[in-house]
């Protein structure tokens, strides 16, 4: 069969496409590089031993963890249902399935796209911050990837929910930015996790963006990510995933 | 041999009845016509016939591989802003097993493979969504509003482009409510109103359906409705109806002498009938044609053909 060859043609362009759109390349690779970079290496606190991160330097995990975070949380909540719902409120979707090639294949080269471009500003936010800042490399290389794996999961599932939910490419756009916003601030992007209320870092704890930057930051520091935050991103990537499946449609 | 056969097709939304009772079928290398009014059934029709939709009831009989072989052009589709013609043209081409040469159509249709979907015109947009209709070489191609929206010449350039598609010997099925897009291309072609085909004829059979009827134009202050009552006089319609009395002649109906335009439709001693009522003395500006296309389709729906739904 030469379906493979044909859902690799399919990448190839829409990757081509994706890197056309300056605000997409800007806000999943540069702003979380660029932001790692310049407040890491202005910010003199940034590569102080922090006792509240156990003696770490923030530059070490936590800043690189929220790093991924944003590229991860823009990618699957704002990036993929946009593109998802535009596709499919110009007939597109439709259009593809009058061809040959399902238009399953064409939300498949999306994901495996949105996923590549995570996995690349991960790597470019890890290498380059082991460059500059002399962040160390995660001790634990396979606990993190398995963080990463999991909390990526459980995002695009909800990104994918996002698509199916939403009836146009205006309010995809709204609904993604009234998820992604309390979600980045849950997450501890303004107010790290360590400096927030109690009772907002248990609530934290439950959310996808919680649980999913707390494992980073564990991982990255070379602990075991706690059993609750994995539970908890394994919990919303079922409940998400199933939706989105359920609930998502073709024109 | 019919390449198209379509029995009883019904199909429903919910409580609306989209297509009452469409039946016809379309020989190998013709271009076939649908017409009709917005809202008529038409796009429903043709949507099932490509397998977009599932049909309520009836039908539906297609000798060649749905997806392979048979391109489909849909109205209100479009593709992402950034995509480059010559991009969208080669990546279609690569869904199918048999594909056209794609050079060969973007020469064609004329474009720049460079230019992004988003800096396109619409008639050149719609140059794109045929030749992508055709990129996998089909045996039947299905296009639907093909023209609609496009300036006179973006139209005769695409009408242009469907007759060089023709001569490859491509079944084509062409959705439409212009007759000038008829009459200039389509072999045989379904009137359908309301949900059900009125009439399956050439365009020529069409007219001669409609009587071999005359019409004449003209302009008067008197009124007219007198006109109605004359055994050869099958209709009256007057620019004051909304109706534009004649192709060409589109606003210029109400002048400051308050006059009205006139048509009448009908046979034999159309002329003399209608001058013992009306003296010619009373008329100006009048002449006599032959049925035209745009006629015979009012006389079969009791409409005109590119007024929109109410």
């Amino acid at each position: 069969m030469a379906t493979i060859p044909r859902t690799a043609r399919l990448v190839a362009v829409e990757t081509k496409l994706f890197l056309r759109e300056p605000a997409a390349v800007f806000f999943t690779i540069m702003l979380p590089v660029g932001l790692l970079l310049a407040l890491g290496l202005s910010i003199p606190d940034f590569r102080k031993p922090d006792p509240l991160l156990g003696g770490q330097r923030p530059v070490d995990a936590q800043f690189p963890a929220l790093m991924v975070l944003l590229s991860v949380m823009m990618l699957a909540l704002s990036l993929l249902p946009t593109t998802l719902v535009t596709y499919r409120e110009r007939g597109m979707l439709r259009r593809m399935s009058t061809t040959p090639v399902r238009p399953s294949s064409l939300l498949a080269a999306q994901l495996v796209i949105h996923v590549g471009v995570a996995v690349a500003a991960t790597t470019l936010t890890l290498g380059l911050g082991h460059l500059a800042l002399d962040m160390p490399a995660p001790p634990a290389f396979w606990m993190f990837a398995g963080v990463f794996v999991l909390g990526s999961t459980t995002l695009f599932a909800i990104g994918l929910c996002l698509a199916a939910v939403t009836p146009n490419s205006r309010v995809v756009q709204g609904a993604g930015a009234a998820v992604l916003f309390p979600l980045l601030f849950l997450g501890g992007m303004w107010l790290p996790r360590q400096v927030m209320p109690e009772v907002l870092r248990r609530i934290s704890d439950f959310t996808p963006s919680g649980a999913f930057g707390q494992g980073l930051t564990d991982a990255l520091a070379g602990q075991a990510p706690q059993p609750l935050h994995l539970a908890v991103l394994a919990g919303w990537a079922v409940v998400a995933g199933l939706m989105a499946a359920r609930l998502f449609r073709w024109q | 041999m019919a390449i198209i056969t379509v029995d009883n097709l019904h199909k429903t939304y919910g409580t609306r009845v989209a297509v009452e009772d469409v039946s016809f079928s379309v020989e190998e290398g013709e271009i076939f016509g649908v017409v009709g009014r917005n809202g008529a059934g038409k796009t429903t029709t043709v949507e099932c016939v490509a397998g977009l939709r599932t049909p309520t009831s009836g039908t539906i009989r297609v000798e060649a591989d749905l997806k392979q072989q048979v391109g489909v052009q849909l109205q209100d589709c479009s593709l992402p802003d950034k995509i480059r013609v010559g991009e969208a043209l080669s990546l279609y081409a690569s869904f199918y097993s048999r594909p056209a040469d794609w050079r060969a159509l973007l020469e064609e249709t004329g474009l720049d493979p460079r230019t992004a979907f988003a800096k396109l015109s619409g008639g050149q947009r719609q140059r794109l969504s045929i030749a992508l209709a055709l990129v996998g070489n089909p045996k039947i191609a299905i296009l639907d509003e093909l023209t609609t929206g496009l300036d006179p010449q973006a139209r005769r350039d695409t009408w242009e482009l469907i007759e060089r598609i023709r001569d490859r010997g491509v079944t084509m099925i062409l959705v439409t409510h212009f007759m000038e897009e008829v009459e200039r291309l389509c072999d045989r072609v379904a009137v359908i109103s309301a949900g059900r085909v009125l009439a399956v004829d050439t365009p020529e059979g069409l007219i001669a359906r409609a009587g071999g009827e005359q019409r004449l134009t003209f302009r008067t202050r008197e009124p007219v409705d007198g006109l109605r009552a004359l055994p050869d006089v099958s209709s009256v319609t007057t620019s004051t109806d909304g109706i534009p009395a004649q192709p060409g002649r589109r606003g210029r109906a109400a002048t400051a002498d308050d006059a009205v335009e006139v048509v009448v439709i009908g046979t034999g001693g159309l002329l003399p009938a209608v001058m013992s009522v009306l003296p010619a003395s009373l008329m100006s500006d009048l002449h006599v044609e032959r049925t035209t296309l745009d006629d015979a389709f009012l006389a079969l729906t009791g409409e005109p053909a590119d007024q929109p739904a109410a």
